[in-house]
């Protein structure tokens, strides 16, 4: 295992006195999420090029509920956990938790959309004669500012502390605010799953 | 530290280009299969991508910036992203969504693959050590 020590730049006198944390070897992304991920995007095509309503239903509830969940545990649950970590530990589960988020989010959301429109377009939830309709729009417009935050913000948070900690001396003032820009940016997402959870279980019941 | 260079504001901007698009991709989204007015759509679409465009070009201006470390996380970023476009624009392909609406909704699909490699490419490119700039590599 390859192991990196983590100081400040440059900051060699500081690193004698303080022995600077210990950060595993980790992949960015994990190459053996991969396939996973591929035969996921696989079964997704298949559901909507056969468009049979189960697939299709449990695609959307499986992924829809996994992006809810981790939205609201890594805002809620993990984040404030994460914050009063000491360094080492808070490393020590970045390094492993991240790199599985990086494969994770983007592909439960891209499930989520895709087969919660085709499931949309199949039951006529997306048509403007239908009694709920509006309903279909909020969840539209709810999803869609979590997808900007999650895409502008959180995504690329998750990708630049990883690669702050791949270096061979990570700078703790960036992993610091990086890591602080990812637990609030879960945060907000995870205020508005609460409301993809009302939208969802209103559409459900009728 | 590195990122206290001068940077111009690419995720501010970046993230309103996005905002603007998901806007249009919502806006015909709640309107089809149903005819649908393209206006709204296709000005969401021009400012969204005139924003990437604008964000792009401040970006080969910043002396210094990291672009060897931008242009490896970002391809990687556009492969993911063009993956994720691909899916959505299935959808609606298969669901015979066509015309005006389709190449607005192609269009929109392409601002949004690029506008978010770029944001990922830019946050970390932007903690990296400075590199030669565009003009000098």
């Amino acid at each position: 295992m390859a192991d990196v020590a983590v100081s400040p730049h440059g900051a060699v006198a500081e690193a004698d006195l303080h022995p600077a944390p210990q950060i595993p070897d980790f992949e960015i992304v994990p190459r053996a999420g991969l396939p996973i991920v591929a035969a996921v995007v696989v079964l997704l095509v298949v559901a909507i090029a056969v468009d049979e309503k189960w697939p299709l239903m449990f695609l959307h509830v499986v992924a829809g509920a996994t992006w809810t969940i981790i939205d609201l545990f890594l805002g809620f649950v993990i984040g404030p956990i994460l914050g009063k970590l000491s360094i080492p530990a808070r490393i020590e589960v970045t390094t492993r938790l991240m790199p599985k988020m990086v494969l994770i989010m983007p592909t439960a959301v891209a499930v989520t959309l895709a087969a919660g429109w085709q499931l949309a377009t199949k039951l006529g939830y997306n048509l403007t004669s239908y009694q709920y309709h509006g309903w279909v729009v909020a969840s539209f417009i709810v999803v869609g500012a979590m997808a900007v935050i999650a895409l502008g913000l959180l995504e690329p948070a998750n990708i630049a502390v990883l690669t702050e900690l791949k270096k061979p001396r990570p700078n703790p003032e960036v992993v610091e605010r990086l890591m602080k820009r990812f637990i609030y940016t879960a945060g907000a997402t995870g205020l508005m799953q609460v409301a993809t959870l009302v939208i969802m279980t209103r559409l459900a019941t009728g | 530290m590195s990122d206290e260079r001068r940077l111009p504001p690419v995720t501010q901007l970046g993230m309103l280009s996005l905002a603007l698009i998901v806007a249009g991709v919502i806006y015909l989204s709640a309107h089809l299969p149903e005819r649908v007015s393209l206006g709204p759509a296709i000005a969401l679409l021009a400012a969204s991508a005139l924003l990437l465009v604008g964000n792009v070009v401040a970006l080969r201006r910043t002396e210094g910036f990291a672009w060897g470390r931008f242009v490896e996380v970002g391809r990687w970023a556009l492969l993911a992203y063009a993956i994720i476009a691909g899916l959505i624009e299935y959808v609606f392909l298969r669901n015979d969504t066509s015309g005006g609406p389709l190449v607005v909704l192609s269009l929109s699909l392409l601002v949004f693959a690029l506008t978010v490699p770029v944001l990922i490419a830019f946050t970390v490119a932007r903690y990296d050590d400075a590199a030669p700039g565009p003009n000098r590599s």
